[in-house]
């Protein structure tokens, strides 16, 4: 991907996404169905555009379905 | 981005039954439980391993290290706990009770994190840095002479197409690589509202720059 492409991706914006705030009210509902194999991003399109997007609640994403995964083991 | 006051489809429609775990610790935290002082420890101990593993799982991208990351670790399991006994009444069932309380120390890892880039920020908020774009985007030093062009386009339209607080909010995290929780502690604002100036400045930049031919116009019905 050429810095033209990654420039366009980041400007991007995509109407769905929920915002930080409902992202964040519903996140241990989403890790769980994400933990759980079930089609999180299907059930919930707003919140999976917002992660995608948004670095912070992409990182607390990650670190809580980490946490979750590993208290499974 | 779907406007705050907006109901999305989004949202549980009813409580889930509990499961027997979660129903344990609801339980075990009541304040009539003679057990509850046991597993508030329990909990605690839970956090700051879950609390742990997140600043370690972070580690290599932060700027903390040693005890200082330990001490950080501590600090946001003693305030997730607080955060959960204080909320605890706000949990329906809709995830395991270990999940939604996880969560609070997932948060205040965040902030704290956030909290601790303005000891030694290494870059002034008032200054663009417009030298950063190129690595961060990965433009080639072949092709400078288009992509020149084309920062040039963007920076005109940062400056005629944004509002003063999405310029601010749009030179710090893009050109000076602010990370956004830093931003939102030192604006003492919420990570909601910052986010949301930069969602706006992105698909203002993008319609400026398409309505002049350096971005393709988006076909996909998103702005």
């Amino acid at each position: 991907m050429n810095g033209w492409s990654a420039l366009d991706r980041f400007l991007r914006t995509d109407p769905r996404d929920v915002g930080c705030a409902q992202a964040m009210e519903m996140l241990h509902i989403y890790v769980d169905l994400v933990a759980a194999g079930a089609p999180a991003e299907q059930r919930y399109p707003g919140i999976a555009a917002h992660l995608r997007a948004c670095g912070p609640c992409g990182e607390d994403f990650e670190g809580l379905l980490a946490a979750v995964r590993g208290e499974e083991h | 981005m779907v406007p705050a006051n907006r109901t999305v489809h989004e949202t549980p429609v009813t409580a889930a039954r509990l499961d027997a775990e979660s129903a344990e610790w609801l339980q075990a935290l009541a304040e009539t439980c003679p057990q509850r002082d046991a597993a508030l420890a329990r909990l605690h101990e839970m956090l700051v391993r879950i609390a742990r593993g997140e600043v370690a799982r972070r580690g290599p991208r932060l700027r903390i290290t040693g005890p200082e990351l330990d001490d950080l670790a501590y600090q946001a399991a003693a305030d997730a706990l607080l955060a959960i006994t204080g909320k605890i009444g706000q949990f329906r069932g809709e995830s395991r009770f270990t999940t939604w309380a996880y969560k609070f120390v997932i948060f205040e890892v965040s902030a704290k994190v956030g909290r601790h880039f303005w000891r030694n920020p290494g870059v002034p908020l008032d200054a663009a840095d417009w030298d950063r774009l190129p690595g961060r985007f990965g433009f080639e030093p072949a092709q400078e002479a288009e992509w020149r062009d084309l920062l040039a386009a963007l920076g005109r339209a940062v400056d005629t197409e944004l509002t003063a607080r999405q310029r601010a909010v749009f030179v710090a995290i893009v050109l000076n690589d602010v990370p956004l929780d830093a931003l939102v502690a030192e604006l003492a604002s919420s990570r909601n509202a910052i986010y949301k100036m930069l969602f706006d400045a992105r698909r203002k930049l993008r319609a400026a720059l398409a309505a002049n031919g350096y971005l393709g116009h988006d076909t996909s019905g998103r702005s």
